[in-house]
């Protein structure tokens, strides 16, 4: 347990956040930013678990887990909004759903 | 029997409230009965009152009805003071008031809304005699303001006619400016003495003031302030001549006979702070003098029968003010009363002569009704005799005599107010008799629509014996130590102190006077009967046209105050219709609105968009933190 | 209990006319009428019934009711009832009466509805003049306004929406600043004394620095000179008044304009004494300058209630005059003026409604010679005009004669100003009447005199106005311990204070001086003060 350090866990954390921040930034289907919002949340779980592991304490882990069924649960709503947006709008394209502009 | 007071006032307010809620429904010969009924009721009253007075030989009668209310220590009652003062304008408002409504029910008999008119009528003279009789100021000011409302009522008679409406207004708005300022000197009255019994303070005042103390003096002006109001003085004096769009009757009692002398009534009534405000009194004589010349000035160039009597009833009320402002308070009195009779009976005369001739004022379409309406003539000329104070044989001459010798031999007396006095009398007898010539002699121009009958007549033959033997009461000295007018208010009023160096000379004066007066005559007759070519010629120069133009329009005080008061009133009023403070609010919301325009346009609606402020945010929030 | 039952009756009786409105039209307007009508017996009874049969009575408290409501916090469901009270309760119980008989012709949308707003409306001030708890206080002043707002912005005329925003958010703004100054208020009032309370008599006693204390004050003065109005937050008022339905007109300005007089007098003055003096002169001149501008602006409308909206900001300006005169004339005319100022607006107001009627119009430019027909109308039309010009012999003249007396004690020129004003106030007055009723009828329309319905409206009140005018003492006698009351705090000035206020401005000689403080010396308590 001691062959990864606390750096380089938190740079991989850090490079899946900031993938996941290009893909919802870049991305306009829909699907694609669902996914991109996944790989942000997994990475500040990941974060969480390195400095759990860090400070030899369960805290981490009890986030990770918070952080899992949020994302459970993210995810079903998420889908589920979109399944609707693509009956309304034929589309997953998510600069086509503008409508609710100011 | 003094304990009835309360009935004199009380009984037109009857007659009034009766003819209020059921003139319309009530015969229209009842009308008259109310309204005349009550009055008469109230005079017969009066002279038994009067009776039991002098016999009595006390000074007063008090009678608290209710107390009004009572705040603070401050507590008005509704209660009558009667002395000899009151008595005299009692029996003036009561008497004349009755002979007036006989007039009127006949004079009014064609009229749609006779019970209107006799309902404000009763209420005028119930106002009226409120004020005269109020033992403190604040019921005087209810009087004072309700002889306001119904004058208002009374000019306005004849609503369909837009003309009446603006005059009846000015005419309350212009005395309301007066009302302003004696409200005022209550306030200061009541600061000083903790009550506006009238009584009270008259004894309370020459202890509190010294003679010129400035306060009694800023007191006494603004008591003025109202009086000059009422009574159509300058600078207050506009109203009176428009005020004759009322009928005539209106005219004869609320226009000549009593209201406008309601600023004789309160200066004399309250002469107590003018012996303390000599500069007060000094101010009252000369507004008197200005008033009666600038106002006799005009009367000689007016066309409208009621007009020339308008500018006359201004002028002698000047007369009035400039005794008054001298301290012959009892002349005054007498003035008053006198003055009373004759311009009540030439305003009744001149109703008669209008409705003959169908609605008609100007003078220059009568003429030659002489010898188609012989009473009225008769009674015309026997109150234009008085008018213009033709020597021994009018009750004018008395009294105005007395206040020419007065204004010169008093204490307070001086060669410029006798002077303008001579000249206003001289001017007097000049426009009073312009008129009757042109009215009365040379041809007939108009036909005769209207013959008066008996109830317009009687009155005027009653008012012109009054005004014939009137004067008798009160002779000058040197005729005869007969001054029955002046013993009888001297309990209230004080006597005049004559200079006792001119005294012996004062029969020089007299003889001037009647000079004055009779040669004022012989110019009008000269000017409008024997050569009115004459007129015409003078009339043609340039310099006669614009001071004929100057007076005709009352010296220009309308346009000034027009000018000076209402325009500026009006459209400063005009301008803020839309209320300029609410631009300020109107401006917020608007303000508010662009706002949410502007930043309403940052939501696209763009999911992208919102993710890169999100990171911009962040990006910005650690930096400042870490550069923190 | 009687207190409450006031309000819980007209707050029942409002639900129960908007369920009956489903059955017909008629229910609601007569549950209305049987709401009002026991409250305006109890009241009457209350002001008859002598005061010693009254054993509950305290002071100037006639009764007294406290109810714990939310402890924890300190708010309680306190309501009391003093001579003030009484007067501003039955003026309510008067106007509320008349306003369900004015809109018996009126209002046929909606008529359930309607009736539910107008008995919250004056459920709503009834708890304002009642309640002893600021709390409680606040949540009346919210209860008066939705109602009001439902009533301009439903049965109003044609530019209702934006009256009843503008109406809204005034009030509701104002009275935010008042709820922080009431927080605060029970904030410092819990740090001194540990008790945290929201009860009137407990925090009556409160001291605080001068800076706080002024501040405090300008909250709930906010609250209460946007009621009034006082120039320059008056905006709302003319346009609330033109737009809302006859019956809401006369509430607004009969009842909901007095809310804030009746604020001023009960919290300002006995709460801030100090801030209050340091503040009157600058009341006083808002209130001059409320009466000019009042009356100069009303003299230039065209619409008849619009007209009528601006002579009450003039009118109001008396009050805030009176109110910061700080002597018992002033007051007592303040409160005369508050109960005649109700009657003869509402009065004005239901005429214009009346002509609405007939002609559908309200500008007066398009009337004219209405007296021909309607004289019965014109007696009354003048009754009222001449009221609101302070005609003698009518109760306005007693209530601004009384008020110019007391302020001219406290300050002569802006006494002299607001004197004034009664010059201007003959203009517009007259202007109505000349508009209305001289001249030549130019409408197609024939004006029908006033009908029997309309005369029980009117005759009442002018019966009412005349007799406050002739014979105002019992209103007098039952305001005075009141006034006495909230005077306490300003009793205790000098007995000479009016004379010194007022030496620099009236040049007297020695000796005037003189005799005048020994005459004053003499007369007591002659000017309010003992």
């Amino acid at each position: 347990m001691n062959g990864v350090s606390m750096e380089a866990g938190l740079l991989l954390a850090a490079i899946l956040f900031i993938l996941g921040l290009f893909g919802v930034l870049i991305r306009r289907n829909i699907i694609f930013m669902l996914i991109s919002v996944e790989i942000m949340l997994n990475a500040a779980g990941l974060a969480f678990i390195v400095a759990g592991m860090r400070w030899a304490q369960p805290d981490g882990q009890i986030m990770f887990i918070f952080i899992l069924t949020m994302a459970a649960a993210e995810v079903s709503v998420g889908l589920a909004l979109i399944l609707q947006l693509y009956h309304q709008l034929k589309t997953l394209d998510s600069d086509a759903a503008s409508r609710m502009r100011g | 029997m003094e304990n009835l007071i309360w009935l004199i006032p009380a009984l037109p307010l009857l007659g009034a409230t009766l003819l209020i809620l059921f003139g319309l429904k009530m015969p229209r010969a009842l009308v008259p009965v109310i309204g005349a009924g009550s009055v008469g009721g109230s005079a017969l009253l009066t002279i038994l009152l009067g009776l039991q007075f002098l016999s009595d030989g006390v000074a007063m009668y008090d009678q608290q009805v209710w107390q009004w209310f009572n705040v603070a220590g401050f507590n008005p009652s509704i209660g009558f003071h009667m002395d000899a003062l009151t008595m005299v304008f009692i029996f003036v408002i009561t008497f004349v008031g009755f002979l007036i409504h006989l007039y009127s029910a006949e004079f009014m008999a064609e009229d749609a809304d006779y019970s209107r008119f006799f309902a404000s009528m009763n209420l005028f003279v119930c106002a009226m005699l409120v004020l005269v009789m109020a033992d403190n100021l604040v019921l005087l000011y209810l009087g004072w303001e309700g002889v306001g409302l119904c004058s208002f009522l009374l000019i306005g008679f004849w609503y369909r006619e837009p003309a009446n409406g603006y005059a009846a207004r000015k005419a309350f708005i212009i005395t309301r400016v007066g009302d302003t300022a004696m409200a005022i000197g209550l306030f200061l009255l009541f600061q000083y003495f903790g009550t506006l019994n009238i009584q009270e303070i008259l004894t309370q005042a020459p202890q509190t003031w010294s003679v010129g103390s400035q306060t009694a003096v800023l007191v006494a002006l603004l008591l003025v302030g109202g009086a000059v109001g009422k009574s159509a003085q300058l600078p207050l004096q506009t109203w009176l001549p428009d005020a004759m769009a009322g009928p005539s009757p209106v005219s004869a009692l609320i226009h000549a006979a009593t209201m406008v002398t309601a600023g004789v009534y309160l200066i004399s009534r309250t002469y107590v702070l003018f012996e303390l405000a000599p500069t007060a009194q000094m101010v009252v004589a000369f507004i008197g003098a200005a008033t009666l010349l600038i106002a006799g000035f005009t009367a000689l160039t007016q066309n409208d029968l009621k007009r020339v009597l308008a500018y006359s009833t201004i002028s002698q009320i000047g007369y009035m003010f400039l005794a008054l402002g001298v301290g012959a308070w009892s002349a005054a009195v007498f003035h008053f009363m006198i003055h009373a009779f004759f311009k009540a009976l030439l305003f009744l005369g001149a109703g008669a002569v209008i409705m003959a001739l169908h609605h008609e004022h100007d003078m220059f379409k009568m003429g030659g009704l002489r010898h188609k309406m012989p009473i009225v003539f008769w009674t015309f000329l026997i109150g234009s005799a008085s008018l213009a104070a033709v020597p021994l044989i009018s009750a004018g001459f008395y009294s105005k005599d007395q206040i020419l010798w007065l204004g010169l031999a008093g204490e307070r007396g001086s060669i410029i107010l006798y002077i303008a006095a001579l000249l206003g009398a001289f001017v007097t007898s000049i426009y009073t008799f312009r008129m009757v010539f042109i009215t009365f002699f040379g041809e007939e121009k108009t036909y005769i629509s209207h013959m008066p009958g008996f109830w317009i007549k009687l009155p005027l033959v009653v008012l012109a014996i009054l005004s014939v033997f009137g004067g008798f009461i009160e002779l000058p000295h040197n005729f005869a130590h007969f001054t029955l007018f002046t013993n009888y208010l001297e309990p209230v009023l004080p006597v005049i102190v004559i200079d006792e160096g001119l005294s012996t000379i004062e029969w020089i004066f007299q003889i001037v006077a009647a000079l004055v007066a009779l040669s004022g005559i012989y110019i009008a007759y000269l000017f409008y009967l024997k050569k009115p070519h004459l007129v015409q010629s003078i009339e043609r120069s340039r310099f006669a046209m614009s001071l004929h133009r100057f007076w005709y329009s009352g010296w220009g005080f309308d346009a000034l105050y027009d000018a000076l008061f209402v325009r500026p009133f009006v459209y400063l009023s005009k301008v803020n219709r839309n209320d300029g403070i609410d631009f300020f609010y109107t401006g917020l919301a608007n303000f508010t609105r662009w706002l949410n325009s502007v930043f309403s346009r940052t939501q696209t609606g763009m999911l992208r968009t919102y993710m890169m402020g999100v990171l911009v945010g962040a990006i910005l929030i650690v930096t400042i933190s870490m550069l923190l | 209990m009687i207190l409450l039952w006031m309000i819980v009756i007209l707050m029942v009786g409002g639900i129960l006319a908007w369920l009956s409105g489903r059955i017909n039209d008629a229910l609601p307007r007569w549950i209305s009428l049987l709401a009002i009508l026991p409250n305006l017996a109890l009241a009457a009874w209350i002001w008859l019934a002598e005061p010693a049969a009254n054993p509950k009575a305290t002071g100037a408290w006639l009764m007294q009711l406290n109810i714990e409501w939310i402890p924890q916090w300190g708010v309680g469901f306190d309501l009391a009832l003093d001579g003030l009270s009484l007067l501003m309760l039955l003026l309510t119980f008067v106007l509320g009466f008349i306003a369900v008989l004015v809109s018996w012709n009126e209002i046929y949308n909606k008529v359930g509805f309607f009736h539910f707003n107008l008995l919250w409306v004056l459920a709503g001030i009834t708890g304002v003049f009642l309640t002893m708890d600021l709390f409680l206080f606040y949540f009346f002043w919210e209860v008066m306004l939705i109602p009001m707002y439902f009533l301009i912005g439903i049965w109003g005329h044609e530019n209702r929406t934006y009256a009843a925003y503008k109406f809204f958010i005034f009030t509701q703004a104002s009275g935010l600043l008042m709820l922080l100054a009431i927080l605060s208020l029970y904030f410092i009032h819990g740090s001194q004394t540990g008790v945290y309370t929201f009860n009137y008599f407990e925090l009556l006693g409160t001291s605080f620095s001068p800076a706080v204390g002024m501040w405090l004050m300008f909250g709930f003065l906010a609250a209460f000179l946007v009621k009034l109005p006082v120039v320059p937050f008056h905006s709302w008022l003319p346009d609330a008044h033109s737009q809302a339905p006859t019956a809401g007109s006369v509430i607004l300005a009969g009842l909901l304009l007095k809310t804030g007089a009746y604020g001023l007098l009960r919290f300002v003055l006995p709460f801030f004494p100090e801030a209050a003096q340091a503040f009157a002169p600058w009341a006083m001149l808002l209130g001059v300058i409320g009466i000019l501008y009042g009356a100069i602006l009303a003299y230039s409308q065209t619409d008849l209630k619009r007209l009528v909206a601006y002579t009450s900001v003039s009118h109001m300006g008396f009050v805030i005059l009176g109110v910061f005169a700080f002597n018992e004339l002033a007051l007592q005319g303040v409160v005369m003026q508050m109960i005649t100022h109700g009657l003869s607006t509402g009065a004005l107001f239901i005429l214009a409604g009346f002509l609405y009627d007939r002609i559908h119009t309200r500008d007066i430019r398009k009337m004219g010679g209405f007296w021909a027909t309607a004289p019965k109308m014109g007696v009354i039309a003048m009754v009222f005009v001449m009221a609101s010009l302070g005609l003698p012999g009518l109760g306005n003249f007693i209530a601004e004669f009384l008020t110019l007396v007391g302020s001219w004690q406290a300050n002569n020129w802006l006494t002299v100003f607001a004197t004034i004003g009664l010059v201007l106030a003959t203009a517009y007055s007259l202007r109505i009447l000349k508009k209305i009723f001289y001249g030549q009828n130019l409408t197609d329309h024939i004006i029908h005199d006033l009908s029997a319905r309309e005369m029980l409206i009117m005759v009442p009140m002018v019966l009412l106005i005349l007799w406050l005018g002739l014979y105002p003492q019992p209103v007098i006698d039952t305001a005075k311990p009141s006034i006495d009351e909230q005077l306490q705090a300003y009793t205790n000035v000098p007995e000479d204070r009016t004379i010194s206020l007022e030496q620099p401005q009236l040049i007297l000689q020695p000796a005037d001086s003189l005799s005048q403080l020994n005459k004053l010396k003499n007369k007591g308590g002659a000017y309010g003060l003992k």
